[in-house]
């Protein structure tokens, strides 16, 4: 069989293509696998905005001449800058979209040191490489921090809450709602906060896991691994994943806060 | 990214000068469009334009970020499409589904 395969047309797949050491679309085995992983993470991140898409518009919209003057309602869907307006140590500011516009800045900062260490780790200079890889985790620390303060505040809620009323056997009960979790929610449809939840939560776990990674990353870069190595091509690879952990919050900023 | 420095015995001597200029330029246009996009949240009247104004900023950011930030644009066709037909298809699926949760809406 094999004494038929020596034309030239088929030099292209000699037998040296399948003995391993071609790398096939021109990246590293590790790089490729790592785009892979981010794209099957892109799928998983996109049912949950599709998700968010389909009951979002499956909800009435808030119409100032329907409902009137803006207050929390279970029966339309909150207006986003009326929901996120807080900022730590300024209680009772009305600062809509602030908060989570600083946390954006942060992530993207901490997006940027990184692509900086990528840069460092290609000129084989340890210093620097070590010192962004800092800067990189005290942006995620600070981000998660961050989303902390913002989940604690939406889980308990403003001092006015909403005014539910209810069928309890058989009567109209009328109570007040403060905060949200996941069956009751005070600045909308529980359906909102339900996705809140889910979606900014499994943000904020890759985030979490991407720290962790840098923080493995860096303690082998302080200790001369990737030196001896010869290559830094593991932070590329981390910052693939940190990069992307960045590009999922640009969506879900848009889509959940802006939009 | 075949420009790799293989060679062991060039530890901790004579680095290369740093080359960041396109990545502070890319961090620039990043903080631009979104000082953009908050401009727009509290300017522009809530409804389809807005919305798709929202959608193209979005689409420009991640861009820069996958592109340069990534790299993806400076890798090989076949990486660059791999990556870039299924996310399509997902904006499709995305597409069809807020459709359907506006009829599932008038149908309530």
């Amino acid at each position: 069989m094999a004494t038929t395969v020596t034309t030239e047309s088929t030099e292209l797949f000699d037998k040296k293509t399948w003995m391993g050491g071609v790398e096939p679309m021109n990246a590293s085995y590790g790089k490729l696998m790592m785009w892979f992983f981010l794209i099957s993470d892109t799928f998983t991140f996109s049912a949950l905005l599709v998700t968010y898409g389909l009951i979002r518009f499956s909800f009435p919209v808030y119409d100032p001449a329907i409902h009137g003057a803006f207050q929390f309602s279970n029966l339309y869907w909150p207006i986003p800058e009326q929901v996120y307006n807080s900022v730590p140590f300024l209680h009772g500011v009305d600062a809509p979209l602030i908060f989570v516009g600083i946390m954006t800045f942060i992530l993207i900062f901490s997006s940027v040191t990184m692509v900086l260490a990528v840069e460092a780790g290609h000129r084989m200079d340890r210093p620097t490489v070590e010192k962004y890889m800092l800067w990189t985790i005290l942006g995620g620390f600070a981000f998660l921090g961050c989303q902390a303060w913002e989940w604690s505040h939406f889980i308990h809620g403003t001092e006015q809450g909403m005014s539910i009323k209810e069928i309890v056997s058989g009567e109209w009960v009328s109570r007040t709602v403060f905060g949200a979790n996941l069956t009751e929610n005070q600045y909308g449809p529980p359906a909102f906060a339900d996705l809140f939840f889910f979606i900014t939560g499994f943000h904020g776990t890759h985030v979490f896991s991407g720290v962790l990674l840098n923080m493995l990353i860096f303690y082998r870069t302080a200790t001369g691994l990737y030196q001896r190595r010869g290559h830094y091509e593991m932070v590329e690879k981390v910052g693939l994943y940190w990069h992307f952990v960045d590009l999922v919050w640009v969506f879900v900023f848009t889509f959940f806060y802006l939009v | 990214m075949s420009d790799y420095n293989h060679h062991a015995d060039h530890v901790g001597t004579e680095v290369a000068p740093a080359q960041t200029k396109r990545i502070w330029q890319v961090f620039l246009i990043l903080s631009a469009v979104t000082t953009l996009e908050f401009v727009i949240a509290f300017t522009i009247k809530t409804g389809y334009f807005k919305t798709s104004l929202f959608v193209g900023l979005t689409i420009v950011k991640a861009f820069y970020i996958v592109g340069e930030f990534m790299h993806l644009k400076h890798e090989v066709k076949g990486l660059i499409w791999a990556i870039l037909l299924p996310t399509l298809f997902v904006c499709w699926l995305l597409l069809a589904m807020m459709l359907e949760g506006g009829s599932i809406f008038n149908l309530r």
